[in-house]
């Protein structure tokens, strides 16, 4: 199991390595373009061009340069922003982290619990009008691109229903911070929560009924038909259990890649200053480095993140515990 | 005593699937879908009414909408009405674009804030979106089954390397790799041997498509060669001294094209939303051109006071999402019932 372990780090390690080289390239290295002038942002003046230059030691070979570019990111963490003059980017982007943990963490609990309603539901009661309705709407989750489901959100919320009982409590758009005012943050991000978790119930739920229709088919499940145990405790206690390792999974790769940069839509929707919205900025401004930063930091969370679900994985699973 | 029906059903409809072949087998079990063909059908209304966009621009809404009308009139029961009035909202400053008719002529669906006709736009907008959608989703079965196949096939070094890789791009965050792609692209042109492509050409957000889903597709399919290369009709044609080029094209490649045919729809529904996304961030389809996620950003200005500007193509983009999921839940469930991967 050691073993495994190690071979799954050591390749955590490669994939992290691949990315800061990927990502690096298309900065610095894509063909026909100055990478100062990028850097240095819109009608940057001579001496910042030059300035640039040195900093990022665009006179010297590529690998030094990236050797350099990732010394400024993890190391000093002194990479600054050209656009906003003197910006420093590493606590910018550590600023937004709990902004995206906020919505994410808040839309991951809704989502949890409510695919697991919908699917549990849904198979529970396989065939009949009830599973049919729940995975029609579903399907209508998926199908809905969550930025547009935000606009609608802002529309009913914001504007259209804002004066009636219903919605009268939700405030502006943007964040609270959950030490100033933990009810004002919770008010603040009920209506990102659902419209960002509404995709994932979707999919968890059509997930989750699949497999537990599966279950419902193995030879364990008839044997525990066969001994008599009733049919609810047969479902939640041997089907439901069963199917969670595949839920389990699904939900740290889907945790890791929001926090990564995928919850972009809804904080840019909702005015929530966060990773995806720091980066969606400094795209409209053209800041290479913020973007940089941005890009590596939160492609190693979700590197970090798909190494958690892998090493529970091979914890649950024993026979995941060979060394490939 | 094994005298109970089930044995001998099951026995009859083997032996009539066995003269029947896998596709009809099939194409039959899709035409009893009720539920994919309408979805089908809903699809193929969409392509048509998008093909026609021209049509209806020139004999439907008499205006193009890729030129911003800001002073432009029309007549409605017999008033004429400017395109752009002054809000009457708030505290009055600005203009509004002209609200929908609701009937089958100029701005049925209204006006966006340049004056330009917002039915005339979604047609041409989703001609742009399926088309990216789906030239991209070509690329990408194109690129992913290769990949798939030959890490499969040849195994050790070639399979490791090309994992590698695969793990890579997975774990690259798509918004951030488009974002980082796009900011280096979309201000000038780049050149890659002898394709070039131009800044503001939609091979910017097919190209940035087509790659990021490469490992979603190419990870099933290499996974499934492995498998196959181990089932013993392979053992058996290498003890034939079947050349490796006959096993890939006789062997290996008909029982990897039925996941690859079920791939197509979901990858197209993926992309659509996809394409919506990058457009809406505006690294997508560049203005004037015009795809239903720039209409939605156009429309995001105008939420409170002219909302149907950003719902009509969102709804579009739902409408044509939902059918292409359950056409691909259809397509799936007739040729490869036994996988299961996840629709987005």
């Amino acid at each position: 199991m050691i073993a495994a372990l190690i071979a799954r780090l050591a390749q955590m390690l490669l994939v992290m390595f691949g990315i800061s080289v990927v990502a690096f390239l298309i900065f610095f290295a894509t063909p026909g373009a100055d990478p100062s002038a990028r850097i240095a942002g819109r009608n940057a003046s001579q001496e910042t061009l030059q300035q640039v230059r040195s900093d990022f030691g665009l006179d010297r070979p590529l690998p030094v340069q990236y050797a350099l570019m990732m010394k400024r990111l993890f190391i000093s963490r002194d990479l600054t922003s050209f656009v906003n003059r003197g910006q420093q980017v590493i606590p910018t982007v550590m600023r937004a982290i709990p902004i995206t943990l906020s919505l994410v963490g808040g839309a991951a609990v809704l989502w949890v619990l409510g695919g697991l309603i919908v699917g549990v539901v849904a198979g529970a009661t396989r065939g009949s009008a009830v599973d049919r309705t729940l995975m029609i709407l579903s399907l209508i989750g998926i199908s809905m691109p969550v930025f547009w489901l935000g606009e609608v959100a802002n529309l009913l919320t914001q504007s259209r229903w804002h004066d009636t009982w219903l919605f009268s409590w939700v405030p502006a758009l943007g964040y609270v911070a959950l030490t100033e005012d933990p009810w004002g943050w919770f008010k603040a991000l009920v209506i990102p929560w659902f419209t960002l978790a509404t995709l994932y119930i979707g999919l968890y739920g059509r997930v989750l009924r699949a497999s537990l229709i599966e279950m419902m088919q193995e030879d364990f499940v008839r044997t525990a038909r066969a001994k008599g145990i009733g049919e609810r405790r047969v479902l939640l206690h041997h089907g439901l259990r069963t199917s969670l390792v595949a839920f389990v999974t699904m939900f740290g790769l889907d945790f890791g890649a929001l926090v990564g940069g995928g919850a972009l839509l809804a904080e840019v929707v909702f005015g929530l200053q966060g990773i995806g919205k720091l980066t969606y900025d400094a795209l409209q401004t053209l800041d290479l480095p913020m973007i940089l930063a941005n890009v590596i930091y939160a492609s190693f969370f979700v590197v970090m993140a798909n190494f958690v679900v892998d090493v529970l994985h091979v914890v649950l699973d024993p026979r995941l515990r060979d060394a490939h | 005593m094994t005298s109970d029906a089930q044995p001998l059903k099951q026995t009859s409809s083997q032996r009539r699937r066995a003269t029947e072949g896998p596709w009809a087998t099939a194409w039959r079990k899709l035409r009893r879908d009720r539920a994919a063909l309408f979805a089908f059908a809903v699809l193929i209304a969409i392509v048509l009414a998008c093909a026609s966009a021209p049509l209806y621009a020139d004999y439907v809404s008499h205006t193009n909408p890729f030129v911003t009308n800001l002073n432009g009139e029309i007549e409605i029961d017999g008033q004429i009405r400017q395109v752009l009035e002054p809000s009457t909202e708030g505290l009055g400053l600005g203009m509004t674009p002209i609200g929908p008719t609701w009937r089958f002529g100029p701005y049925a669906l209204g006006a966006d804030n340049q004056g330009r006709d917002v039915a005339a736009r979604l047609l041409y907008g989703g001609r742009n979106s399926l088309l990216i959608a789906g030239v991209a989703a070509t690329l990408c079965l194109v690129l992913a089954t290769f990949v798939g196949v030959v890490a499969g096939f040849f195994g050790g070094v070639v399979d490791m390397v090309l994992s590698r890789i695969l793990d890579v791009l997975w774990a690259f965050p798509i918004f951030l790799l488009a974002i980082s792609l796009s900011i280096v692209l979309i201000a000038q042109s780049i050149r890659i041997g002898p394709i070039e492509i131009r800044s503001g050409s939609l091979w910017l957000p097919i190209f940035i498509i087509g790659i990021v889903f490469v490992p979603y597709v190419a990870r099933p399919i290499r996974g499934q060669v492995l498998t196959l290369m181990q089932a013993e009709f392979v053992t058996a044609a290498v003890g034939l001294g079947a050349t490796p080029l006959r096993i890939l094209l006789r062997d290996v490649l008909p029982n990897v094209v039925t996941r690859i045919i079920v791939f197509v729809p979901l990858m197209l529904a993926l992309n659509m939303i996809i394409e919506s996304a990058l457009s809406f961030l505006s690294i997508g389809v560049q203005p004037p051109d015009a795809s239903w996620g720039t209409i939605i950003q156009d429309g995001q200005g105008l939420l409170y006071s002219r909302p149907l500007v950003a719902l009509a193509p969102g709804i579009a983009i739902v409408v044509t999402v939902l059918a292409l999921n359950i056409l691909g839940d259809g397509v799936r469930d007739a040729l490869d019932p036994k996988s299961s991967f996840r629709v987005a």
